[in-house]
């Protein structure tokens, strides 16, 4: 049996939660890079050229890409060979905590859903466990913007609608959500499995990078047709018209009850932030 | 290019058309929903605002915390339509230009093009380099608010896109048919 001290882990949630804010993935400038010769709008061309300075200064100088700095959700992959030393989800909470303090990032979240009175923390994060073999923990920190998540949309289809239902709603968030979310996007989309598992899956798909491809031929497909065809919408970046309307679509499945075919979008901006660490 | 300076007159704005870049200058204010939510309560009491809204500029942000030995952390717009249902009133008491990111209701751009006042684009996201752009910082009013307090911004050259302006255009839909090369969608219905 392995173990690891609980401050340990405290101390890399801190870590990433500033890390994740401050340095936009390498896969992400790739992609504005490569949209930014193909983009056909003029203005679109300048948003993505200030999107690129954007994310330079936040990491030279070690300042949050976006002031929105986040729903902070971790996704541990917890390893059923390691015993933690003091309480796992504790030393997360004050992880968290820790890093938007000496982060200075922005503490958005509210204690109750209509009193709204701020923690001043950014506490709590939302967390995901997963139980794995092995012995190690990985820990990855995804601080989630506000204004992407309201965009996000989940809906219960019939099986009959098959593929093409899911593409028809899938362009329908991205084509409501318009300029609200921040684009150029991100999209994750869950299919399968129940209604509160579609939604965890849609998430699940944000973390991957944008230059991977699902491991299954025809949903890898099926996300570069989606890609495709969001980027046929006019969209474009900051939502003032253009070629480049979302980045990526990455799509996660999971089998369905003979009834259902459950559909969530879950639609991030581009500041598409997670870090992750293996202990 | 065009350079606007705060406070804003009338004639300002007749210059300016959807799709126009501008330089914005000068004291501008920032306020999101629960800022917006207290304002309109002090306007349905008959009382002031805690600044004249006259020819002023409203800024949708709410920035992070300052690092020591700067003025203000990183401070992109949030989307303005959570503040739509307040903006109509503060429109007509004289607001006369508003900086956000995202669409606006029929009530808002009604109101725009009835008392003259224009919505101004900021790239959502790009918090670190509008920060740049700010000279000043000062919490005016609802320190208990945190990063949704109001703030008095000092601002140069603050670059921004003209989204509606005072006769009816609106960037968003224009900019967005110009490049639609699908015919299916849920905006055009
Ligand atoms: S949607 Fe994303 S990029 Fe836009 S303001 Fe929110 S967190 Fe920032």
């Amino acid at each position: 049996m392995r173990t690891i001290k609980a401050e340990i882990i405290t101390q890399e949630v801190a870590r990433l939660c500033q890390e994740a804010n401050f340095f936009l993935g390498k896969d992400v400038i790739d992609e504005f890079k490569a949209a930014l010769e193909r983009e056909e709008s003029e203005t679109g061309r300048e948003i993505l050229e200030q999107l690129i300075q954007n994310a330079n200064i936040a990491g030279e100088e070690q300042v949050p890409m976006c002031q929105d700095t986040g729903f902070t959700v971790v996704f541990l992959e917890l390893g059923q060979d390691l015993t933690v030393q003091g309480n796992l989800y504790s030393a997360i909470q004050e992880g968290v905590r820790l890093g938007y303090a000496e982060g200075y990032l922005r503490k958005s979240i509210v204690e109750h859903p209509f009193k709204r009175k701020n923690t001043g923390d950014n506490t709590p994060a939302i967390i995901h466990t997963e139980v794995v073999s092995g012995d190690r923990l990985k820990i990855i920190v995804a601080p989630k913007g506000g204004g992407s998540e309201n965009m996000s949309q989940i809906k219960m289809l019939k099986p009959a609608d098959g593929r093409q239902g899911v593409k028809d709603f899938v362009l329908q968030v991205v084509d409501e959500a318009g300029p609200n979310p921040c684009p150029p996007i991100v999209v994750g989309v869950g299919i399968g499995g129940t209604f509160e598992k579609a939604a965890y899956l849609a998430k699940k798909a944000l973390l991957r990078d944008l230059n991977s491809a699902h491991h299954e031929r025809e949903i890898a497909e099926l996300e570069q047709e989606l890609l495709f065809e969001i980027n046929q919408l006019g969209i474009g970046p900051a939502g003032l018209g253009g070629t480049t309307t979302a980045l990526g679509v990455n799509i996660e499945i999971f089998p369905c009850h003979i009834a259902s075919l459950p559909v969530a979008v879950n639609l991030n901006c581009h500041a598409a932030r997670h870090k992750e660490v293996i202990l | 290019m065009k350079h606007l300076t705060t406070p804003l007159t009338a004639e300002d704005l007749e210059v300016l058309r959807v799709g126009d870049r501008v330089l914005l200058s000068g004291a501008i204010y920032t306020a999101r929903d629960a800022a917006h939510a207290r304002l309109i309560d002090l306007l349905t009491e008959g009382r002031n605002l805690p600044f004249n809204i006259e020819g002023q500029v409203i800024y949708y942000a709410g920035p992070t915390p300052e690092k020591p030995g700067k003025v203000i952390g990183s401070a992109g717009p949030t989307t303005s339509y959570r503040m739509d249902p307040y903006t109509p009133l503060l429109i007509e008491k004289g607001l006369k230009a508003m900086i956000g990111k995202g669409l606006r209701s029929q009530e808002v751009k009604e109101a725009m093009r009835q008392y003259k006042a224009v919505y101004l684009g900021a790239v959502g996201g790009a918090a670190a380099l509008i920060s740049e752009r700010i000279q000043a910082a000062e919490l005016i009013a609802y320190e208990d608010l945190g990063a949704e307090a109001i703030r008095r911004l000092v601002v140069k050259d603050f670059p921004l896109i003209v989204v509606n302006d005072i006769y009816g255009g609106d960037l968003y839909e224009e900019g967005v048919r110009q490049y639609r090369k699908k015919a299916k969608s849920g905006r055009e219905e």
